[in-house]
């Protein structure tokens, strides 16, 4: 241990911290929802738009969403896109991937998700359609649906999703 | 100086462990219930301002969500400090100081249920020397006790009766988390948790959220009959390493308290923030205060401490007392780090 | 009732990729030190301090202002750590100047860093949260969807992301502090890169740099005293939303436009292209240029690529954005924004060196940060306001 050593110049210290989390009320409604296969959008109190999915409150009016579920259906609009061809850690896809939001139908809000597609197929306005998991994989995740895949309608126009975008 | 007073408080009951609701359902109607109560249910406050910490809640950005809680729409003029919110609340004084805002919502909140929190509070210190040693926040706290003990500077017995104030105060909040009657006798016959610690020495881990309404001059004597003007407020911080500060006395509560002007008359209620009881009797000599004092008629931190509210709860503690005319003058406190590391201290005046 | 505010020193670090010559401690008091040096101020002087950066779990220490105390002689002051995601850097420097804008204090430091380095950025922005899936890679894979949006509603030129990446690496050459220093760059090397998330390229993203700027604050008693030029703060606004609901526009949100015209009015700017002479805007992937130009009122809604393409936005055009370089060549996150308001600062000043824009008189600082939803911006002049 006595020879002249180069000096530390960076040191790997690992932490590793345990959480116990919880998603919260309104959070549990759409994700009890989603492990039965239905997706729950909740209404904001105020001005009744349907939120999917849904965390505590409607970010706009500060209320909490009140139980007042509506049962959507996996079809949607896709309203913008991300061709992706940068590896992330808790991403496990093969690249180049798309990345998306869709407007489920009945939705007044937009859900990340990924599409499986050709890559010069995807366009905004494209018409969707959520491809599930087994059901016996379901959990409670969105992660239940492993990505959404285009169907044979013709495309939406443009002003039914402009303003999610 | 301008005149700003705190007019509104409200909080959540603080428990161990808040099972369903998330950060953000627990301040909703926090928040909710405090526009109502001042009348502010459509009226948008100048300025807002928070305090949590990311590592509470095991993500980062935790604090965007709390903006889901406020209904920030049309956008707010809105900050953030990553620490407790009795510092939000500091800077939206500033921000009323120099004439921006005339009105500030504050809120403070977290979930410290959720994670180990000793241990996560390691990761405040020195990256490079302390924190990979892992020397959790009880046991930081503990070798400061010991200094004290061995220097005859404190007792365990007088540590204890601490513990028995505060819980018995508690009984008269319906917020607190840990309440009733203890005789010290008794507990000092529980077996140490760290020595020289025991359970009863230390605050409990507690999930919650607290949120404070300021008002500047006259817009404070629109919203309280008796507005608790902010006569000073100040805080301080020491060096973070162990060995280079005097962990025998907290000379940022000194300095803190001097410069927020606590001396200039008497203090009828003191609100602390201090989670070990051997701080709490440190802070207290730092403030100075006398046996006609009421220190923590709502229990102070050892009766609940959600953490990152819990100071701006204190703020809030000692508001009320100044608005229920049974304080003139109060004074509440904050603290952070590690062994009282950071202080402040903030006088009110009715 | 604000009393007035002058930044009388600006110190930076160079940025770089890596710093392994310096700890945390000595990453920011390096900028700190030179600030200081700028200011003609030592370390006494200095009343209070505050401290901005980015998320505790890049670099895995929590509320770090606590360790940091010594390296930023901050023992027995007060310290302030500020954190709004993104545009920290610039609620930062919004922060510290209010305490003299109170009458608190008369010389205040602030200091924004990040050690990208010692951190594990990708892994802080995107934790596998649960019960969710996650499909965004990185901050890039949030906007390019935006981008997208954009470009669907501005009928954008599909080129002009790379336009504004070449002059901000190009403005990086004059900039001896700037990461990226890219002496062969030009269009076709832009267009060439690879695709990072369509239609962001390589060389229209940020680079991951460590970094620490300070700056000096002083109140005007003091300020009136300094031998060299002073930037005076003529005004600061803040303005946040909800990261998502329904209707929201994530292009060009509400917060934005809603902080640029507050931020005018209050500094007595009516025709904001007119008036002010240069900005520095937060621009980490090249699209958001034209964005925030828009964003920010300086054009019409859809014009903002027009500027990018007119030249307009070039150092010697008639609104330089990001003679520094911009995010595009230095980002250590947490420090972004400051270095934004920095830069705007020393333009003013006269001080920007070989990037410096001729005769500016007001100069627009601006930082943003969340899902496009925090704003902080500032307008500095070389004359009181």
């Amino acid at each position: 241990m006595s020879e002249a050593k180069e000096p530390l110049e960076l040191l790997r210290i690992p932490i590793e911290l345990d959480y116990t989390f919880s998603a919260g009320q309104s959070a549990s409604r759409f994700l009890r929802g989603i492990a039965e296969g239905k997706l729950l959008g909740q209404k904001c109190p105020v001005d009744g738009r349907v939120y999917f999915p849904s965390r505590g409150a409607c970010p706009q009016h500060g209320m909490p969403f009140g139980g007042d579920t509506l049962e959507l259906s996996d079809k949607g609009t896709i309203v913008t896109y991300a061709i992706v061809r940068v590896p992330s850690e808790n991403i496990p896809l093969e690249l180049p991937y798309i990345a998306v939001q869709v407007l489920l139908d009945g939705a007044d809000t937009v859900l990340m998700h990924l599409l499986k597609a050709k890559l010069e197929d995807v366009h905004m306005g494209m018409r969707v359609k959520a491809t599930w998991r087994p059901k016996s994989e379901w959990t409670t995740s969105v992660g239940n649906i492993l990505y959404f895949e285009p169907i044979a309608e013709p495309d939406a126009p443009y002003d039914s999703y402009k303003e999610h975008i | 100086m301008r005149e700003v007073a705190v007019v509104g408080f409200t909080q959540s009951p603080c428990m161990r462990r808040e099972p369903d609701r998330n950060e953000v359902e627990i301040l909703i109607p926090v928040i909710h219930e405090l526009r109502k109560s001042l009348g502010f249910e459509k009226e948008s406050f100048d300025f807002v301002c928070s305090g949590s910490s990311d590592y509470l809640a095991g993500q980062s950005f935790a604090f965007v969500s709390g903006l889901d809680a406020i209904g920030a729409w049309p956008p707010v003029c809105e900050s953030h400090v990553e620490m407790d919110g009795a510092w939000a609340l500091y800077e939206a004084w500033v921000k009323m100081q120099m004439g921006y805002a005339d009105t500030a919502l504050v809120y403070g909140f977290g979930k410290p249920s959720m994670g180990d929190l000793p241990i996560t509070m390691a990761l405040q210190l020195d990256p490079y020397v302390n924190t990979p040693l892992w020397p959790d926040a009880i046991s930081l706290a503990a070798l400061q006790a010991r200094l004290l003990l061995d220097a005859g500077l404190v007792t365990e017995r007088e540590m204890a009766e601490h513990a028995v104030r505060d819980r018995k105060n508690a009984k008269r909040n319906p917020f607190a988390q840990v309440k009733g009657d203890f005789q010290a006798a008794s507990l000092l016959k529980k077996p140490k948790l760290v020595s020289p610690l025991r359970q009863h020495d230390c605050a409990p881990i507690s999930d919650g959220a607290s949120a404070v309404v300021l008002a500047a001059g006259d817009r404070a004597r629109e919203l309280a009959k008796r507005p608790a003007w902010i006569r000073g407020i100040a805080h301080i911080v020491e060096p973070q390493e162990l060995g280079v500060r005097d962990l025998t006395r907290s000379r940022s509560t000194e300095l803190a308290a001097a410069r927020a002007g606590i001396w200039k008359g008497a203090v009828d209620v003191a609100e602390l923030s201090a989670p070990f009881t051997h701080q709490e009797i440190l802070v207290e000599r730092a403030l100075g205060l006398g046996a006609k004092t009421r220190i923590n008629p709502s229990g102070g931190a050892l009766a609940g401490n959600p953490l990152m509210a819990v100071g701006l709860s204190r703020i809030g503690e000692a508001a009320r007392r100044i608005w229920d005319g049974s304080a003139s003058r109060a004074v509440a406190h904050a603290t952070s780090g590690p062994c009282l590391q950071q202080n402040l201290v903030c006088v009110l005046e009715g | 009732m604000a009393e007035l505010c002058g930044v009388i020193g600006i110190g930076q670090t160079k940025y770089q990729s890596a710093r392994k010559d310096v700890s945390m401690p000595g990453l920011v008091r390096e900028a700190a030190e030179r600030a200081l040096e700028d200011a003609g101020c030592t370390w006494r002087d200095i009343e209070a301090v505050v401290i901005g950066k980015a998320p505790d779990m890049f670099e895995g220490v929590m509320m770090p202002e606590l360790f940091l105390v010594d390296a930023l002689g901050g023992a027995y002051k007060p310290m302030l750590r500020v954190h709004t995601a993104g545009s920290v850097g610039g609620s930062t420097g919004i922060v510290a100047a209010s305490l003299v804008q109170a009458g608190v204090h008369e010389r205040v430091l602030c200091v924004a860093y990040e050690k990208q380095s010692e951190s594990n950025a990708t892994w802080a922005l995107s934790i596998a949260l649960p019960f969710s899936v996650a499909t965004v890679a990185g901050a890039g894979g949030y906007f390019a969807p935006l981008v997208r949006g954009y470009i669907r509603r501005s009928g954008a030129p599909e080129d002009t992301g790379i336009r504004v990446a070449v002059k901000d690496r190009q403005n990086a050459l004059k900039n001896p502090l700037a990461h990226l220093q890219l002496e062969d760059i030009s269009f076709e090397k832009v267009a060439n890169s690879p695709m990072l998330w369509d239609p962001i390229r390589y060389l229209e993203t940020c680079p991951s740099s460590d970094g620490a700027c300070a700056m000096v604050f002083a109140s005007e008693r003091v300020a009136d005293r300094q031998s060299k030029p002073v930037a005076w703060v003529h005004a600061t606004e803040m303005r946040s939303e909800p990261t998502m609901f329904s209707g929201r526009d994530q292009v060009i949100p509400r917060a934005t436009l809603d902080n640029a015209a507050s931020l005018y009015k209050k500094a007595g700017i009516t025709k904001p292209r007119e008036e002010i002479d240069c900005a520095e805007i937060y621009v980490p992937f090249s699209w958001f240029e034209p964005m925030w130009m828009e964003g920010m009122l300086i054009t019409e809604r859809n014009e903002g690529w027009k500027m990018t393409y007119e030249g307009a936005t070039a150092l010697d055009g008639d609104f330089p954005v990001n003679m520094s370089g911009g995010v595009l060549s230095s980002n250590p996150i947490g420090a972004s924004g400051l270095i934004r308001f920095a830069e705007s600062a020393l333009q003013v000043r006269g001080l920007a060196g070989a990037h410096q824009v001729d005769g500016a008189r007001r100069a627009l600082g601006h930082a943003y940060g969340g899902g496009s939803q925090y704003f902080s911006t500032w307008i500095v002049g070389s004359a009181k306001p």
